[in-house]
């Protein structure tokens, strides 16, 4: 048995003290002010009113953006409805395709300026905005686009036909990787969107509104309104759309499918999780706490597939533990600009608060609190990465989701205890697995309730993987030919 | 002529196997076209509900991992017990109030359906699976899972045939369920689980229960241990209800609003793939594309 004395110990000095690269801000054009995008133009908002968003690594305002009210709200479906009747419908799918096509070549040219704004909007390093969320996003547009003329391949013996006009809801973790997510599915099936980001991160899915009129993706095919809580009530509630699409909380998406009770609108819900990251004994053990620490501090953690549930065999806890104390020694976190950062700001004060409330939950519960020693910024919503030891099933901090660079860890001796700790969550979105050896990994992967299972890697995405929960985590699917399927009638 | 007097049946409901009468005690009268008595069936409680859905939740387990072809062996085992019944629900039918023609098409058509869906069980995996091509050098595929314990309103006309092509699927697809039997026309469906109880489908599997809709209806719909939701009638309140209470724990829901279950169109493996979950797993491939050795 491996012994944890073997464990080479790492100078953690020298990887913080790297040079700052910080990623010039100066390519991206952020106006002052960002009206609502509805018909194809922007327009002010009938409320008059705007909200400020701010950068959360230093607190400073970017933007103004405006409020949609319910007024706003009817202008954007109306225009949706009209684009969907004159025009979407009736345009061959094969044209169809070509402006979905269209969007994601412009989305791949201005890679760098969306890639500096998502990453000054929401605080996540530069190095995912620029690596993962904004080629995903452009791929996803990409691999929907050639769908739309091939759908009658996706639903054998049936004929699909699009629903209408989607409402659409998107978090604040990806935003326009989110907004991709749902649009793109959406246009190749030939719906008419109403899409609402989330008010902490409305630039870049401003910056798509721009790019839709530089491909001339005719006016109301996709209307983009902006504002909180209550405008994507307003949405979800109107008469006029027919389906809904929301990625967010399973609190709030309890609440959108109880509105929807008693009208013909449709669903997909991509809601929380809490997975469980399964270490076995046999594991390959550095990969494994490589895949551990990615899957829970990817994205300050704000991910709702996180590995926020570690399950170590116990026969190796002792030596896991330890190296991931090690490996979160060396983790940067600091200005998310800078391309070394590995963890950067918190999406928002708000959330920085829940997080901070958990972590005092987790020692009130009786669990143990480890803490990178690293400062952090003076300035900005920062959150030292966390791990919890010595956590019990029943604790919050091991049931609730956080969304934030806080793990729970527990151990197991048996394949049967793992499973059944795995699966003890009203949760089920995804699940990771780590061992060498195949015949377990397929158990496991078979007995985990969760839609999406990775076996000796974790937080891999693609636009041909479908991507979508069990249970409390929601229903449907994004991304692959699954993903099709929310957005016809077959 | 003979004096021999003949034996009545208790109808019972059905549950983890068993023929237990309901726990609350109550019934209530099922009359023939000549407005007689023809029995007294239960009139089954929130708790029957409660003890059918433990017992579907036991049996999914062993019933989801099932190796499906034998799944398929066993709904063609119901569909054999139910043709060499065939006399006995043309009767009950009648009794309901079908022609004799009526009935007899009613029960061929429930013992052809249960054969078409035996024959989907290994099959339908095939159709909706994908093996996805992603960009980076991983082995990812999806497929599909059961759901878990589905509860299931049978359609009020139609009572045999409308109950064998909403369960048929839902077995089909490695789903355990709890049934409640049309209200006016349950007869058939507690013969059918006698049908189901010698056709070697564990017991758990299928739970039917007879009673009210209106006081059943919102425990079937609000049970926190209730994955999915099944219901056909096109009654706008209690879809409405049905979908309220579904959101208490994020719970799928399948309306078939007045599908006419005699024809062709109310079979097809969507009905299987409206109960499926869509599991994707992912594995990472040594050095795709660099290996040398191979081709």
């Amino acid at each position: 048995m491996a012994k944890s004395k073997n464990t080479l110990k790492l100078k953690f000095d020298s990887a913080r003290n790297l040079d700052p690269a910080p990623e010039s801000a100066a390519i991206a054009k952020i106006a002052d002010r960002y009206e609502l995008f509805i018909n194809g133009k922007f327009e002010k908002p009938s409320s008059k009113k705007y909200f400020d968003t701010i950068n959360p690594a230093t607190e400073e305002k970017l933007s103004s953006i405006a409020l949609a009210n319910k007024a706003d709200v009817d202008k954007a479906v109306v225009a949706a409805r009209n684009a969907y009747d004159k025009v979407w419908k009736k345009l061959p799918a094969k044209e169809r395709a070509k402006y979905i096509f269209r969007i994601s070549r412009i989305i791949q040219e201005k890679a760098r300026e969306l890639a500096v704004i998502e990453t000054l909007d929401g605080g996540k390093p530069i190095k995912e905005s620029r690596d993962f969320d904004i080629p995903a996003a452009a791929n996803h547009f990409f691999y929907n686009a050639g769908w739309a003329d091939k759908l009658e391949y996706a639903f054998p013996n049936r004929n699909p036909k699009p629903l209408g006009v989607a409402g659409q809801i998107i978090p604040w973790n990806f935003p326009l990787l989110m907004a991709a997510w749902k649009i793109a599915p959406a246009l190749a099936t030939g719906n008419t969107v109403v899409l609402k980001p989330a008010e902490n991160t409305s630039l870049t899915a401003l910056k798509l509104a721009e790019i839709f009129q530089e491909a001339d993706l005719p006016p109301g095919v996709v209307n983009i309104i902006t504002g909180a809580g209550n405008t994507g009530a307003e949405l979800v509630n109107h008469p006029g759309i027919n389906k809904i699409a929301f990625t967010g909380s399973t609190e709030v998406g309890k609440i959108i499918q109880k509105s929807i009770a008693g009208t013909n609108k449709k669903a997909t819900l991509e809601l929380g999780g809490k997975a469980a990251n399964i270490i076995f004994e046999d594991a390959p053990i550095d990969q494994a706490v490589e895949g551990i620490i990615n899957g829970i501090f990817f994205n300050q953690g704000h991910v709702c597939c996180a590995g926020s549930r570690l399950f170590v065999q116990e026969s190796v806890y002792k030596l896991v533990l330890q190296k991931l104390k090690d490996r979160i020694e060396t983790l940067i976190v600091g200005n998310p600009m800078d391309k070394n950062t590995d963890i950067g700001a918190i999406n928002s004060k708000q959330q920085l608060d829940v997080i901070n409330n958990y972590l005092k939950i987790g020692q009130q519960e009786g669990s143990e609190i480890f803490q990178s020693s690293c400062a952090l910024p003076k300035k900005g919503f920062y959150c030292k990465p966390t791990i919890f030891t010595n956590v019990a099933q029943s604790h919050r901090i091991a049931q609730e989701e956080i969304f934030g660079p806080v793990l729970a860890i527990q151990t197991f001796r048996t394949i049967d205890e793992a499973i059944e700790k795995a699966n003890n969550t009203a949760f089920g979105l995804s699940a990771g697995v780590w061992t060498d050896k195949g015949s377990k990994i397929f158990n496991m992967t078979s007995k985990l309730r969760a839609g999406v299972i990775w076996a000796n890697t974790y937080n891999k995405f693609d636009p041909t993987s479908p991507f979508g929960g069990y249970k409390e985590s929601g229903f449907g699917r994004e991304g692959g030919l699954h993903g099709l399927g929310g957005y016809v009638e077959v | 002529m003979s004096t021999r007097i003949n034996v009545l049946k208790t109808y019972k409901i059905y549950i983890n196997g068993q023929f237990p009468r309901t726990e609350s005690g109550r019934t209530y009268e099922i009359k023939n076209p000549k407005g007689e008595v023809a029995a007294n069936v239960c009139l089954s409680s929130r708790k029957d509900f409660r003890d059918a859905e433990v017992a579907a939740r036991t049996a999914f387990g062993g019933w989801s991992t099932r190796a499906a072809f034998n799944r398929g062996q066993i709904l063609y085992r119901i569909a054999e017990m139910l043709e060499g019944r065939k006399l006995q629900f043309v009767e009950e039918l009648m009794l309901h109030g079908s022609k004799k023609l009526q009935a007899e098409n009613e029960v061929e058509l429930a013992i052809d359906r249960l054969i078409y869906y035996s024959g989907w069980c290994d099959k339908y995996q095939q159709i909706f699976s994908s093996v996805n091509p992603v960009a980076s050098s991983h082995f990812n595929f999806s497929a599909l899972e059961p759901m878990g314990v589905v509860s299931i309103i049978a359609p009020q006309q139609n009572a045999l045939i409308g109950l064998v092509s909403l369960m048929a699927p839902v077995i089909a697809g490695g789903n355990t369920c709890v049934i409640l039997a049309s209200e006016t026309k349950p007869l058939s469906a507690v013969t059918f689980a006698e049908v189901l109880n010698s056709s070697d489908l564990p017991g758990g599997v299928v739970n039917i229960l007879t009673g009210k809709v209106s006081e059943l209806l919102p425990h079937f719909s609000n049970h926190m241990d209730v994955n999915a939701v099944c219901f056909a009638e096109d009654n706008a309140n209690d879809i409405k209800l049905i979908q309220e209470n579904a959101a208490l724990n994020v719970k799928r829901t399948a309306f078939y609003k007045n599908k006419n279950w005699m024809s062709e169109e109310a079979q097809s493996p969507y009905f299987i793939n409206d109960f499926q979950e869509v599991k994707t797993t992912w594995h990472p491939i040594e050095n795709i594309g660099g290996s040398k050795s191979g081709y």
